[in-house]
């Protein structure tokens, strides 16, 4: 389980992250929601180890990640599919999965044929850059990528970002196929309407602070969530 | 002019062209990766230089190259600890004044250490020897600079495209951050960077040096300039370009000399400089700068 207690972080001068607490139970969809700014990514960052916080705890399983590189804490399991999915655009579709498992020395054979199988357009597309594949395709490599280091969580960053509303769809069922198959997924969406159906639970983020917390159903049902996030 | 005089300068020309692209591919790939340019390079080549002198003093050649080669690579990474490392967050522009620092630091240290008088560069008797082609003589080593030049080039794009480090170096040149969530450590790789950069360096100087006889404390600075010249006409971050770079201004430098005009060849690199930045800025084989929004 990961369990984030007090966390604080300041990030381009102001405070992005205000004392939030939340947790990521084994095996179950966790998002965070809110608007832009509210310091969903911010938070997310600071898990991997991209952005330093200014005091809480990160805690996997009982051991502290607060402090240490991002390779010690994608070694112990967690990964990041970033916002804007970040494919290396000039390096192959294989070559991208190839480095989702960097820090693995195993063979890989067998991964990269569960990711086609998964997302069988890679398959077809493997020898081609990841920069001309087209949104959809390059979230659905994002996440391929993220899984090929074989996470206990996988953190996802506005996977339905800037992507048709069929394609958000095919991404939230692959997520939740990736669940099932015992991954941990910890999700921030602006799309609260997707998020909340699709997670166990889910904490509304608001500039920097947890301001509400329930399953998603219970959220989904919640008056001012429904007027603030899903537009109704 | 007959054929075997112009046979004659095209060898000295792409020897000398080797010894630029082997110092050039420093340059690009640090900037590559870092985005800076290590203005350093030229006297850390110069360094190697006083290495190879000191160690030929009390090894043979063959401990001594290998001796030199790693002084050369202990420098460069020291420097990347020292100097730039620390201004990994900064903007780009404070690491490249702390490069032009290193390399004044680098010069002045060399001219109190060594002092300014130019001391002799031993020559390892096997390079020297003459070869006589017909009415062309060449030494060994103007014959195996380009060759292994060569051979060392395709060694590292085999390093950098087949290779997890190699893999490692490309990822971080293209998104630093994005390479840290794959688990790459961006300091180890860069360090890897500088230690081809630094050892090319070491080869480059040694193959340099061996034709030129002497070592001083600015040796570095003109032919780092113009391997740096070569890089950017190259395309910067691309190592064929730095190569192609390379031999382009050593074959041409060599022509000019020939033709009577050696005391215009310096001045003609940096009006090629110029030509490239204001008719083709991102080099022969440069990437295209497409910035998305």
């Amino acid at each position: 389980m990961l369990k984030i207690t007090d966390l604080c972080v300041n990030y381009g001068g102001i405070e992005a992250v205000r004392n939030i607490s939340f947790e990521v139970p084994d095996g179950k969809i966790v998002t965070l929601i809110g608007a832009n700014g509210a310091g969903k990514s911010t938070t997310l960052r600071t898990i991997i180890g991209l952005v330093k916080a200014k005091e809480g705890s990160i805690n996997l399983d009982g051991e502290e990640l607060l402090g240490r590189s991002t390779t010690v804490i994608v070694s112990k399991g967690i990964t990041l599919s970033p916002e804007g999915r970040h494919m290396f655009p000039d390096m192959t579709v294989l070559e991208n999965l190839k480095i989702g498992a960097y820090l693995r020395t195993d063979d890989l054979n067998e991964d990269i044929e569960r990711m086609y199988e998964l997302f069988p357009i890679l398959k077809s597309r493997k020898w081609q850059a990841a920069g001309t594949l087209s949104g959809g395709e390059q979230q659905m490599l994002a996440v391929a990528r993220a899984l090929m280091c074989h996470p206990k969580i996988l953190m996802m960053d506005e996977p339905s970002l800037g992507l048709a509303p069929k394609i958000v769809r095919q991404i939230f069922e692959i997520i939740k196929k990736i669940n099932e198959q015992g991954t941990t997924i910890l999700l921030n969406e602006q799309n609260a309407n997707m998020a909340l159906q699709a997670a166990d639970y889910a904490y509304v983020m608001e500039t920097g602070r947890i301001t509400m917390s329930g399953t998603g159903k219970e959220l989904l049902r919640d008056s001012s969530v429904k007027k603030a996030y899903l537009g109704l | 002019m007959n054929g075997s005089v112009i046979l004659q300068q095209f060898l000295t020309g792409i020897s000398l062209g080797g010894a630029y692209a082997l110092i050039a591919i420093g340059y690009t790939m640090v900037y590559g990766i870092l985005r800076m340019i290590n203005f350093a390079h030229g006297d850390i080549f110069m360094m190697a230089g006083y290495f190879m002198i000191f160690s030929m003093a009390v090894f043979p050649w063959y401990v001594s190259i290998p001796v030199t080669l790693a002084g050369t690579v202990l420098l460069g990474v020291v420097i990347e600890r020292v100097a730039y490392r620390p201004l990994r967050t900064a903007p780009r522009m404070s690491v490249m004044i702390s490069a032009i620092g290193v390399s004044y630091l680098l010069q002045n240290l060399a001219t109190y250490i060594f002092t300014a008088i130019p001391m002799a560069y031993p020559s390892i008797p096997f390079l020297k020897q003459i070869f006589q082609f017909g009415s062309v003589s060449a030494s060994l080593v103007t014959l195996v600079t380009p060759v292994l030049t060569i051979v060392l080039v395709i060694a590292l794009m085999q390093i950098i495209n087949h290779t997890k480090a190699g893999m490692a170096m490309r990822a971080v040149s293209k998104d630093m951050e994005t390479a840290q969530i794959m688990g790459i450590s961006v300091d180890k790789t860069i360090t890897y960077t500088f230690i081809i950069g630094c050892l090319l360096a070491g080869v480059g100087s040694i193959l340099y040096f061996t034709d030129r006889m002497t070592v001083y404390p600015y040796s570095g600075s003109l032919p780092g300039l113009k391997c740096f010249v070569a890089a950017v006409i190259g395309g910067i971050g691309s190592i064929p370009g730095a190569v192609v770079g390379g031999f382009l201004i050593g074959i041409s430098e060599t022509v000019l000399v020939s033709l009577g005009y050696s005391t215009f060849s310096d001045a003609f690199t940096f009006i090629l400089l110029i030509v490239f930045l204001l008719f083709r800025p991102t080099g022969i084989f440069g990437e295209k700068a497409t910035e998305k929004v």
